[in-house]
């Protein structure tokens, strides 16, 4: 199948639109909030979230019977939301650290949500068949009332981020300063960890619980890496979201056998080493690239600055002296040589070297320059 | 109680020792999420070694795992290491594409590898009994027991002749360094045993189960001591009680026993939490509710003490000025009363002499700025606390 026929058919076919925009909107709204989560170095929250949101999935159904989705979505959102005080419970009363807190709620929650799902299978006459898609995530099952859903979530997210902008950069950037300034960070926090177990409640039934984390984290720390402003972050993470949504959705859909919710997760990990390599100011490739040439820049100074000691020594500065002399030297090249008779600070005149007025005078600057610089 | 029934919970409780061991470690280390990321990633190695030896229970297969779960703490520091994201991100990134990895392989290859993602996940305890290992014609026991069995005596092992130096590494990384115990060396040993209890537990009780178990009992242990050999002790204690009558619940309920354990495990963490000696929340609650008391107390005090006109010195007043509510009032003049600090003559409240004493004693300690002596002379003069 190639591309065109492709998208024509993401236009044309009813379960591949669905399934493409839910999982574009899907991917924007956690790159949105999990730039919060990354930055508020809550990354591991939303595994711990998703996880605790199991057992309110299996209470929901025990409670009303009905596999209707949003039912079950709102018992997993209010168990989410009772593990995530939990873990602030655990993390500001006792001495136990952030990771403990978040691998007991996370493996306790889940562990209690695989106790009551095994035990609604035993249950006679139950058609509890399908619940355990939330474990895993089955884009396919998305109909088009639930890209309604994530589109109004994302709507409302999107409202109040605006709203609430100023409040939430500076809670999450100073929030000693924040308190000063009166504004009630409890409410503050409150209401942006809700968003954040809001958007991995909506994620569950696509790409299921044990990825849900990544969805989160993946747009949101390859954003952070070409962008140090949190509105850019913020919109470059929303779209990584997005396209590795529909990335995903469309490998899957290319090949048999291939469920949504991991190629969409493995996209984004594209995103993300991509970003950390190719990133110009933080990524590994530029570091090195920048790293290899102040290494060279400095062997060149250095070089310059042994000559200009030699030159110093003579009343004329362009006397020349032997080549050899260099070779006590260890950042001597021929090709260091040659780039200072490009710059037309040496002279070559066979096997022997001098230095040119311009030569000297930038060596004699060199280190003051420096100086100046550092000052 | 029939053999099988045994069986299951000699497994269950070896699998809780064995996990509680290195659990303690990783919950004083802060490392407690690197056993969650390992227990997901070690997927594409289960599946690598599966498809190769087609015998979920082969040394190959748990030898491959364990090498993915070290893959995984590599991976994690070296991203961490280049600075470009925060540890738990790096954790957070890490996991998740290599369980990805593993879903993938096991959904294209779904004809030949009876192997599914829940049972990874989850596991099966009740299945453990019926694979037996049998050597030259002879039944001599479940395979998943002489197993777990060899991992716990290796990690039973390990602990006894590196206690020192885990110890040491643990509480005082600079000073381990310094004494020449490398902690890479202590850092990796401990990984490659967290990622190999993991593995050797993870088909008899699941992936989930095996965090819950090195996670709970060490974070309801910490909770009460700060002694190591008696952490380690009481969180192996949690862990096969947790165990064995987990297994019971799960009996009387016809339920997961992977499930009932952990849920056990999270009854066990929860009333530790509540009502732990002096860490418990109730305790915390209570030592803060006191302290609040004793710090208006030592206010109104103060008040006393710089006022000799009695219109400041009223009852009234303390609602009045002090901006105080009336029960908040009521409770400081009780225990100042109660501790023969104050009188109270027509609602006029003067200072005891031993009042006087406490003032004077609490200013000079204040304005040294030693404010935690007041902490002690509190037990010299309270004869009753907040």
């Amino acid at each position: 199948m190639d591309i065109i026929e492709y998208i024509q058919l993401v236009f044309t076919d009813y379960t591949l639109r669905t399934i493409t925009l839910g999982t574009a909107v899907l991917g924007a709204v956690c790159g949105m909030l999990g730039s919060f989560a990354v930055l508020r170095k809550q990354s591991l929250l939303g595994d711990a979230i998703s996880h605790a949101a199991l057992p309110g999935i299996a209470i929901a159904f025990l409670i009303t019977g009905s596999k209707e989705g949003n039912t079950l979505l709102i018992g997993a959102l209010i168990s989410g939301l009772i593990g995530t005080f939990w873990i602030r419970g655990i993390i500001t009363k006792t001495h136990l650290k952030s990771d403990t807190a978040l691998g007991l709620i996370l493996s306790l929650f889940f562990g209690f949500g695989m106790l009551l799902l095994t035990f609604i299978q035993k249950q006679p006459n139950a058609n509890q068949a399908g619940l355990d898609k939330y474990l895993f995530g089955q884009a396919a099952t998305l109909v088009e009332s639930d890209v309604w859903l994530m589109v109004s979530v994302a709507s409302i997210c999107l409202i109040v981020l605006l709203f609430f902008w100023k409040e939430f950069k500076i809670l999450l950037f100073d929030a000693d300063y924040t308190k000063t300034l009166g504004f009630n960070t409890k409410t503050i926090d409150i209401l942006i960890t809700s968003f954040i177990v809001l958007a991995i409640v909506l994620g569950l039934q696509t790409v299921g619980v044990v990825l849900m984390s990544a969805m989160l984290l993946a747009p949101a720390a390859a954003a952070r890496q070409w962008t140090n402003s949190l509105a850019k972050m913020v919109f470059l993470a929303a779209i990584f979201g997005a396209f590795s949504g529909v990335f995903g959705t469309a490998i899957s859909a290319s090949q048999n056998n291939l469920s949504t919710g991991p190629v969409i997760v493995l996209v984004a990990g594209v995103f993300v080493v991509f970003s950390f390599i190719f990133s110009p100011s933080r990524g590994l490739l530029f570091k090195q690239i920048r790293f290899i040439k102040n290494r060279r820049d400095l062997q060149l100074h250095k070089t310059l600055a042994f000559m200009h000691n030699i030159a110093e020594t003579h009343e004329d500065i362009s006397h020349p002296h032997a080549i050899r002399l260099l070779n006590n030297f260890q950042g001597y090249t021929k090709s260091t040589l040659q780039k200072l008779v490009d710059k037309n600070y040496v002279e070559l005149k066979g096997n022997m070297w001098s230095l040119t007025k311009t030569g000297f005078e930038t060596a004699a600057n060199l280190y003051t320059k420096q100086r100046t610089e550092d000052e | 109680m029939s053999s099988a029934q045994f069986e299951i919970q000699l497994i269950a409780s070896l699998v809780a020792v064995a996990c509680a061991i290195p659990g303690t470690f990783l919950v004083l280390r802060k490392m407690a999420m690197i056993s969650d990321a390992i227990s997901h990633s070690i997927l594409p190695g289960i599946v690598v070694g599966f498809l190769i030896t087609h015998d979920l229970n082969s040394p190959l297969l748990i030898l491959l795992a364990a090498l993915t779960g070290i893959i995984t703490v590599v991976l994690v520091e070296y991203i961490q290491k280049t600075g470009l994201v925060k540890e738990d991100t790096a954790i957070g990134l890490v996991f998740p594409a290599l369980f990805s990895i593993g879903v993938i392989m096991i959904a294209k290859n779904a004809n030949d590898v009876h192997l599914d993602v829940d049972a990874v996940l989850l596991g099966e305890l009740a299945f453990a009994p019926f694979d037996r290992l049998i050597i030259g014609g002879i039944d001599v026991g479940p395979k998943s027991l002489w197993i777990v069995g060899v991992i716990l005596l290796i990690t039973i092992t390990l602990l006894f002749t590196f206690f020192k130096e885990l110890k040491i590494s643990t509480f005082d990384k600079g000073l381990a360094a310094s004494l020449g115990f490398s902690p890479a060396i202590m850092h990796y040993g401990l990984m490659s045993v967290s990622s190999v209890t993991t593995v050797g537990a993870f088909d008899a009780v699941g992936a989930i189960l095996v965090v819950a178990l090195m996670i709970a009992p060490a974070a309801a242990a910490y909770l009460l001591t700060k002694d190591l050999k008696k952490m380690l002790g009481i969180a192996i204690c949690f862990g096969i009680f947790s165990a064995i009558f987990g297994y019971w619940v799960a009996h009387w309920l016809d339920a997961s026993i992977a499930g009932s354990i952990t849920t056990v495990l999270g009854i066990v963490f929860l009333i530790v939490y509540l009502f732990a000696p002096t860490k418990g929340i109730i305790a915390v609650l209570y030592r803060e509710k006191q302290q609040r008391t004793e710090v208006s107390l030592l206010t109104f005090l103060l008040h006393l003490k710089n006022h000799d006109e009695e219109s400041e010195r009223h009852v009234k007043h303390l609602n009045e000025h002090i901006n105080w509510q009336k029960v908040r009032s009521k409770t400081v003049l009780d225990l100042a009363k109660k501790n023969n600090m104050i009188l109270i003559e027509n609602n006029i409240v003067s200072l005891t002499q031993k009042g006087d004493e406490f003032t004077s004693k609490a200013i000079d300690y204040i304005i040294t700025n030693e404010d935690t002596q007041i902490e002690d002379m509190k037990d010299d003069f309270f004869l009753f606390r907040g």
